[in-house]
């Protein structure tokens, strides 16, 4: 379907869009493996950045479960995996 | 049980001024902030006219991670109890976090959050809307988000009706006081100047329809047809007076007694339950009718609710024998908001020692009260009686006085 990949940038721009930035938090440091809670970011949060990643790159998050995934790392690989699985079924 | 429950600070965001100084001098100068409404186009709604609190930008005061999770109003609040805290001279981080709670009023929730929610579900679907409406719209938010923002963990709530919801928050939190905790954050903050909000509003057939500022809103007042609504409200810092005192914080005065009461069945042929809700609320003060120097009227501009108001105020104090004043006619009413900034007020008659003035009104003569009108009056203001009403049937009165 697509061979879009979704960036560690995405995911800032997102986050950044559906819940705004902590106080003293730079998302545009290196955060792959900072922790989303350390981030600021709750499940809610991680909920709503979630709706719009479906909505922006046509995929499905519905059987990812957003709580075992900690880090941006674990979500742009995530997505990425479903990105493929799409392009490859197309 | 009866520990004096003193306020301690003051948070406003009102339409005739943003933040207590400019509030107040607006007020004694009988500045009005309703206006042509601009947060929506309201040409093809009958009516046209709000008060809007002005010159807000929420970013330069609140953090980016709070903006998209937030309405108007909960913005507004969370900023006005910041400056309530400031004013109190708390520094919630160093107060043990059961020991603080939240109590606010509510008529309405995030209206304008909501609309814009709901218009993304009905055009684009459900995956568009966003998963912060799940609270954001709520009556509790205010509440909740105060609760998190300054770490308050002890008894928290919302209490919602209508514009008497303003009084009763602040009961509830003097509840919660005398039971032990030691502050309690407490008032309202309504704001919902949107469609969603004003057709809700219009729904209730008590909106002005007048397009000229000085002719819409007048209570007591024979061209008296509806009030213009408002936006903001205030947020007050409660304590017992022996905290309070012990830390050496300035005390605007007491919530000294408190009555509410609910209005019979129409038709029932039994009268309405203001009177007695005055009644209470000075017993449980211990105050006589005769020790109260001004009264905050609830001022609803419909002439019969204003008739009720006059009969209850006169059937309690006797026809001119005590002054009466409705700053709310620089503001608008503003819902569960509007009481809170009453108490405000009250408060800060009580410091200046001059009562703020009801504005553009002429008293009708059937009411046979002593409105302050055109221009505030210097008066020893030791106690006040603040009266709101909500729609429905909602009657509540308060007891403010100086402290000591």
């Amino acid at each position: 379907m697509s061979d879009r990949t979704f960036t560690l940038d995405d995911l800032r721009r997102i986050l950044l869009e559906s819940a705004g930035a902590e106080e003293g938090v730079d998302l545009y440091a290196d955060i792959s493996d900072t922790g989303f809670e350390e981030l600021g970011y709750e499940s809610l949060a991680l909920l709503e950045a979630g709706g719009r990643i479906e909505r922006e790159f046509g995929v499905s998050l519905d059987d990812v479960n957003l709580s075992d995934i900690t880090t941006p790392r674990a979500l742009v690989e995530a997505v990425n995996e479903l990105l493929s699985v799409d392009t490859a079924a197309a | 049980m009866t520990t004096p429950v003193v306020v301690t600070g003051l948070g406003i965001a009102a339409p005739n001024g943003l933040g207590t100084k400019d509030f107040w001098a607006a007020t004694l100068r009988g500045e009005s902030g309703i206006g042509p409404v601009t947060r929506f186009v309201p040409d093809q709604y009958p009516a046209r006219l709000a008060g809007e609190v002005p010159g807000f930008v929420a970013e330069d005061h609140l953090p980016g991670r709070l903006l998209p999770q937030t309405d108007r109003m909960t913005r507004l609040a969370l900023v006005a109890t910041d400056w309530a805290l400031e004013d109190a001279k708390v520094r919630p981080q160093e107060l043990n976090a059961y020991d603080m709670g939240v109590v606010t009023a509510s008529s309405s929730g995030g209206f304008e959050f909501g609309q814009n929610e709901l218009q993304k579900l009905w055009s684009k679907g459900g995956q568009y809307v966003s998963a912060y409406q799940s609270f954001a719209w709520f009556y509790a938010v205010n509440t909740g988000q105060i609760s998190i923002r300054n770490g308050m963990k002890g008894p928290s709530g919302v209490v919602v009706s209508d514009q008497a919801g303003g009084l009763d928050a602040l009961a509830q939190a003097r509840r919660q006081i005398r039971k032990g905790t030691r502050l309690i954050v407490s008032g309202a903050i309504d704001a919902s100047i949107c469609p969603w909000g004003w057709v809700a509003q219009l729904a209730g057939e008590r909106l002005s329809q007048e397009d000229d500022p000085e002719r819409a809103y007048l209570p007591f007042d024979p061209h008296a047809a509806g009030h213009v609504p408002g936006e903001g409200g205030a947020i007050l810092i409660m304590e017992d007076l022996a905290t309070a005192r012990a830390r050496g914080a300035r005390i605007y005065g007491e919530i000294a007694g408190y009555g509410a009461t609910f209005d019979p069945k129409p038709g029932s042929g039994r009268g309405p339950g203001l009177r007695q809700a005055i009644r209470t609320a000075l017993d449980d003060a211990g105050t006589a009718p005769g020790d109260i120097d001004v009264v905050f009227a609830d001022a609803a501009a419909v002439p019969d609710l204003d008739r009720v108001e006059a009969e209850a105020v006169n059937e309690v104090f006797g026809a001119r024998a005590v002054p009466v004043t409705a700053p709310k006619t620089m503001t608008g009413r503003l819902y569960s908001g509007a009481a809170p900034l009453d108490v405000a007020a009250a408060l800060l008659a009580i410091q200046d020692g001059v009562i703020p003035p009801t504005t553009h009104v002429e008293l009708a003569p059937q009411y046979d009260l002593d409105l302050v009108t055109g221009a505030p009056r210097t008066a020893s203001v030791r106690s006040a009686l603040v009266i709101a009403r909500g729609y429905g049937g909602f009657n509540s009165a308060v007891v403010v006085r100086a402290a000591g």
